[in-house]
Formats: C-alpha cells, sequence, structure tokens
C-alpha cells in the first residue's frame, strides 16, 4: 500500500499531520505496535525536516509484506555536510524555530536510530532525499 | 471474554442524533444511526465526554445502587478524594466521613488512605525500574484503556502498582475481616467514585478474577444524602487516616507532589492526554521520569460523576490540603503498618494491561491492506466537510465505516445531492425525448432530401 503526502515548509500548524495520518493507517493495517511506532517516528522526523528547512515537499511510505519503505523529498537548501547533519545535536534550524522547541538536532539521528536502514542523498541549492526501511518483525521472530 | 461491560451508557429517548458527541469522542467510538447515538464497545474508553457534552443529557453512567450494601454481612465505603472537594472549603472530610456511615455504611476507608499506599509503591517500583524512559501512572482508568486502544507501545511504561482505590479496598477487607472474624467475602468493598471509567474497572476486575472492591457508587447519587446530613452528623466521627498529599490525589498534580518527583508531568483532559501521549510514543521526552495523566479536566474532581465545576472542586480540596502537614515519616509509618515492602508483588495491578487492537480493518495483515487502500479512494471522492451528518465524526470515518460495510456513500449528504442532481439530469434528458409522431421537424416525409 502507497501512501504519499504533501508537505509545506514553515506550516507549523499542518506539521506532523502527515505522520499522524500514517499512524492511523498503521493502526488500522494491525502492524505490530513496536513498528508502528518506529515507522511514525522516522515518518514524522521526516516531514519536520521538510517543515523546518525546506521549501515543500512529500513524504510517503509504501507498506509490503515484509517491511515499510518511508521517502521524503523536498526542494530546499539541501546538506552540505550529511556525516555532520547525522550527528546528535548538529543543528542548523535558525533561531526562531529552536525557540518554538524544534531543530534540536536529533531529526537524522532518530531517523537512523529508528530505521533499518537510511540513505540520504543531497544537492546544495537544490534539495534532500531520503530512503528509509524499517523491516517487520518475522512471524517466528516477533 | 465476553463483551465488555461498560458504564457509559446512551439514554435511547433522550438521543436526538445530533453530531455534538460523536465529534468529542477522542477514540471515535460514537456513530449516530437510525437517529441514536450508538457506542462501540471495543473503543469506548469510559472517560465521560459525552456525558459531558451531551446537551440533552442522553449519555449516562450505570453505577451501582446503594441497594446492593445488604448483600454483605459488613460494608465499607471507600470514597474517592474527590469526595471531599464537593462540599464547600470549609468541610471537615470526618463530617462526610461520618455522613456515609449515617446512610448505612458500616465503616469507612478513605481511598486517599490507599492513595498514601499506592504513592509509596509508585516510589518503590521507580526505585526498582529497570526500564528508561517515563513511567505513566496507571491511577486513571480511562488513560489505561486509551493505552490499550491506541497507544499499545506505551503499555510497557505504564506503573503496574494497584490504584488507590484497589490499595484501600484490599486493606480495608483485610483489617475488618481479622477484626470481625469473618471471611474476606462477606466484607463487601464499594468505591464512591467520581467517574464512570472507575464503575468499568471494577466490574471487568471482578468478571476476570477476585478483585478486592464489589463495586461504585457515584458521587452524584450520595451527594444529596451527604448534603442533608453533614449538618446533623455527631461526634464522634469516624477518624481521618489519610494524608494531606493524600487527599491531594484527587486533583490532577496530586500524584506528582506526593510521590516527590522531580521530572515529572502532569497533564489532565483527555484531548490533551492524547497531545502527550503521541510524543511519549515518538520518543519526543526522553528526560521524565513520571507521567501523570488524567482524563478529566482537572482530575478526579472533573469526574462525570461529580457535581461541582471541576475547577471550583480543585480549589475546595485545596484548601483541605493547605490545612494540615504531610508527615515526614509517612512512608516509614506506612512501611511499617502493613509490612508493604514485603508484599509489593501482591499490589500488582489487576487485571492484566493488554493491548486492544480496536482500530483494526481486518484480522488478516493483507486484508487489512486491501481495506485500507479501499479507505484512501473513498475518502478522496467525499466532500471533506466533516459535518458528521452521516453519522460518522469525519468524512475519513465515514469512509472506513463504508469500507467496513458499516455505512454507504450516499449516506453522505453532500453525496447523496450529487447523485439527485445527475439522476434529475438525466430525467430532464429523457424528459425531452418526444416520440416522432410528436416532433417538429419531420424528416419522414421528405425521404431523399
Amino acid at each position: 500500500m502507497h501512501l504519499e503526502y504533501h508537505v509545506v515548509g514553515r506550516d507549523f500548524q499542518a506539521a506532523g499531520g502527515a505522520a499522524a495520518k500514517i499512524k492511523r493507517t498503521l493502526r488500522q493495517i494491525g502492524i505490530d505496535a513496536e513498528t508502528a511506532r518506529r515507522v511514525g517516528i522516522v515518518a514524522y522526523e521526516a516531514e519536520m525536516n521538510i517543515v523546518i528547512h525546506a521549501y515543500r515537499g512529500t513524504v510517503g511510505i509504501d507498506i509490503l509484506p515484509e517491511r515499510v519503505n518511508i521517502y521524503a523529498d523536498d526542494e530546499g537548501p539541501g546538506i552540505s555536510d550529511i556525516a555532520l547533519a547525522m550527528q546528535v545535536g548538529y543543528s542548523t534550524a535558525p533561531e526562531d524555530i529552536r525557540e518554538m522547541g524544534f531543530g534540536a538536532g536529533l531529526g537524522l539521528p532518530n531517523m537512523k536510530r529508528y530505521s533499518d536502514e537510511l540513505e540520504v542523498e543531497s544537492q546544495v541549492g537544490s534539495g534532500t532525499s531520503i530512503r528509509a526501511v524499517i523491516n517487520l518483525p518475522t512471524k517466528e521472530g516477533s | 471474554m465476553g463483551q465488555l461491560f461498560h458504564s457509559v451508557l446512551l439514554i435511547e429517548e433522550k438521543c436526538r442524533g445530533c453530531t455534538r458527541c460523536i465529534k468529542n469522542c477522542p477514540t471515535e467510538a460514537i456513530r449516530v444511526r437510525a437517529g441514536k447515538a450508538r457506542i462501540n464497545a471495543e473503543r469506548c474508553t469510559d472517560c465521560g465526554e459525552c456525558i459531558r457534552t451531551c446537551d440533552n443529557h442522553a449519555k449516562t453512567a450505570i453505577t451501582d445502587s446503594l441497594s446492593r450494601l445488604k448483600d454483605f454481612e459488613h460494608v465499607i465505603a471507600l470514597p474517592a478524594p474527590a469526595l471531599f472537594s464537593q462540599f464547600g472549603r470549609e468541610v471537615d472530610p470526618q463530617r462526610v466521613l461520618a455522613a456515609l456511615i449515617d446512610i448505612g455504611f458500616d465503616d469507612v476507608f478513605e481511598v486517599a488512605y490507599g492513595a498514601d499506599i499506592a504513592t509509596f509503591l509508585t516510589v518503590e517500583y521507580l526505585k526498582r525500574r529497570r526500564k528508561r524512559g517515563p513511567a505513566i501512572s496507571a491511577a486513571c482508568p480511562a488513560v489505561v484503556r486509551l493505552i490499550q486502544v491506541r497507544f499499545p507501545a506505551l503499555i510497557d511504561c505504564l506503573i503496574p502498582v494497584d490504584s488507590p482505590m484497589a490499595c484501600s479496598g484490599k486493606l480495608a477487607k483485610e483489617i475488618k475481616s481479622q477484626e470481625l472474624e469473618i471471611p474476606k467475602e462477606n466484607v463487601g468493598a464499594f468505591f464512591i467514585t467520581p467517574c464512570p471509567a472507575k464503575v468499568t474497572w471494577v466490574r471487568e476486575a471482578n468478571k476476570l478474577g477476585t478483585f478486592p472492591v464489589d463495586g461504585a457508587i457515584s458521587i452524584s447519587d450520595v451527594y444529596g444524602e451527604i448534603s442533608k446530613r453533614l449538618p446533623e452528623v455527631s461526634p464522634p466521627y469516624p477518624k481521618l487516616k489519610a494524608s494531606p498529599t493524600g487527599v491531594g490525589w484527587g486533583r490532577s498534580g496530586g500524584e506528582r507532589i506526593a510521590a516527590r518527583i522531580a521530572k515529572s508531568l502532569v497533564v489532565d483532559g483527555i484531548h490533551n492526554v492524547i497531545d502527550v501521549l503521541e510524543q511519549l510514543e515518538m520518543g519526543k521526552l526522553p528526560d521524565i521520569e513520571f507521567v501523570e495523566a488524567q482524563a478529566c479536566i482537572g482530575g478526579c474532581v472533573g469526574g462525570a460523576l461529580t457535581v461541582l465545576n471541576p475547577f471550583i472542586g480543585r480549589m475546595n480540596l485545596e484548601a483541605l490540603v493547605d490545612k494540615s502537614e504531610t508527615p515526614p515519616n509517612l512512608f516509614e509509618e506506612l512501611d511499617k503498618g502493613f509490612n508493604l515492602r514485603n508484599r509489593l508483588g501482591e499490589f500488582a495491578i489487576q487485571p492484566d494491561i493488554v493491548a486492544v487492537p480496536a482500530f483494526r480493518l481486518d484480522q488478516d495483515v493483507s486484508r487489512a491492506i486491501t481495506k485500507a487502500e479501499m479507505i484512501e479512494k473513498v475518502v478522496s471522492e467525499l466532500p471533506g466537510l466533516d459535518c458528521g451528518s452521516c453519522g460518522s465524526p469525519h468524512c475519513r470515518a465515514l469512509a472506513e465505516d463504508i469500507v467496513q460495510g458499516l455505512a454507504v456513500d450516499t449516506d453522505c449528504v453532500l453525496k447523496l445531492r450529487e447523485e439527485i442532481e445527475i439522476l434529475a439530469e438525466q430525467l430532464l434528458e429523457m424528459a425531452k425525448k418526444s416520440p416522432p409522431a410528436l416532433k417538429e421537424n419531420d424528416t419522414f416525409s421528405k425521404p431523399g432530401e
């Protein structure tokens, strides 16, 4: 199953809406609580990254029998040093956004922590693409 | 397990089929069908939000009546701390206890005293806890149920100790059965409850095994009787055993103050609780140690079965809390008195708290995915007004109901109007078609042209 949502930069009113819809659908599908939680976190962080840093973008998921793929593509300033951005606490969020309680430098590290695979591609001045994979627990293992 | 009991109930004849309750239900458990609200038992948390929002007073709570007292040899009232908040700022709580005896109870055992014990147990649990991240109080049954239904990933975070109500019932029965030398089963313990969720908890727990509380009587049911007796009761009054901080559990923030946990978050009102649980589920508040969450605004003083406005109740309760000091050696005394530290296992919460997948579309995951895809399609074709006229709380919920076979798309008034318009156009089109015998431009007489 495929879900995709548009995300608008700096729209803090609507921020988190896409992740909330994704979580609702996961709950309805009956995916185990822990996996649903992880997908929710990764989708939320991806969405918030677009809201905080980019002009606009899309967040989507594909639910497959053995895994969930999450992607986020944006038009924005891009990330100049991805390795640095992956470090906990490193943030390029402007002051006004930090004052709102966002931009603590946990976005990408959290996505890394809660996904099984994470790929970040970015072009400075044009935008960022993120691909994350979360494997569903196998029948035996769950 | 059989049909789940719920305290919250609809009074059919009072329901006018409006959309207030369906719009306000935090778990989308209500639909209006055939002009009446219907409550989905699996999703309902008994939070009482619909009781509060219904202008026609068509929602009520089933509670136990005082007539059940005669089923036991010895009956003990377990008054919620919030009860003391209902009779003004100056009330002597011991007179309230005396009034309960006068109503027909043989004894009283304050739940505020149980709250002192629950505080001790909570602190002990947190000391021993291995799991990192916030621990959530399980004292509010509506919040526990909400977590079971909507936030199963947080079940592990609940503090698995008995509620003040259960602690009180357990000790009250123990003490009285020993003192009177009668079996525990002959001692009845009735919670005087501020909320329907506790009624449900008591009933469900009793269905599943022995539970130290036998029933729950609503504060609003005894309010009149107590008010009437308050000026008349005479000493000696039953002695108030609870500490001020135990009494303070009756309002939100009371648990945190009693347990003296610095890094704690206090939230009240079920919609606010949902917001905070969302954050917790996403791991957003890792440095919080303790979460006190209550479904009612103001905490138990705001329960749907109380009489006073929650803020006035809170003021009254705080006046009482401020009157005296909590003894510094409270916990040592309790531990010594009841040998608590060696009996921690006996105070584990019951029944077990398990996930309730009330939102799952299908038992089978692949069928559920197909249904979820259909929902996306249906929702894209609905107007998105979220008006509720169809009887579902919003368009997405209607789409879910349609896919589940519980509604049809023409339940949407705008959809229906669209279809009528199409039909009307077709009718007009057909009406314009006349038989050749009536047509003005006759082509038959001019063949070959």
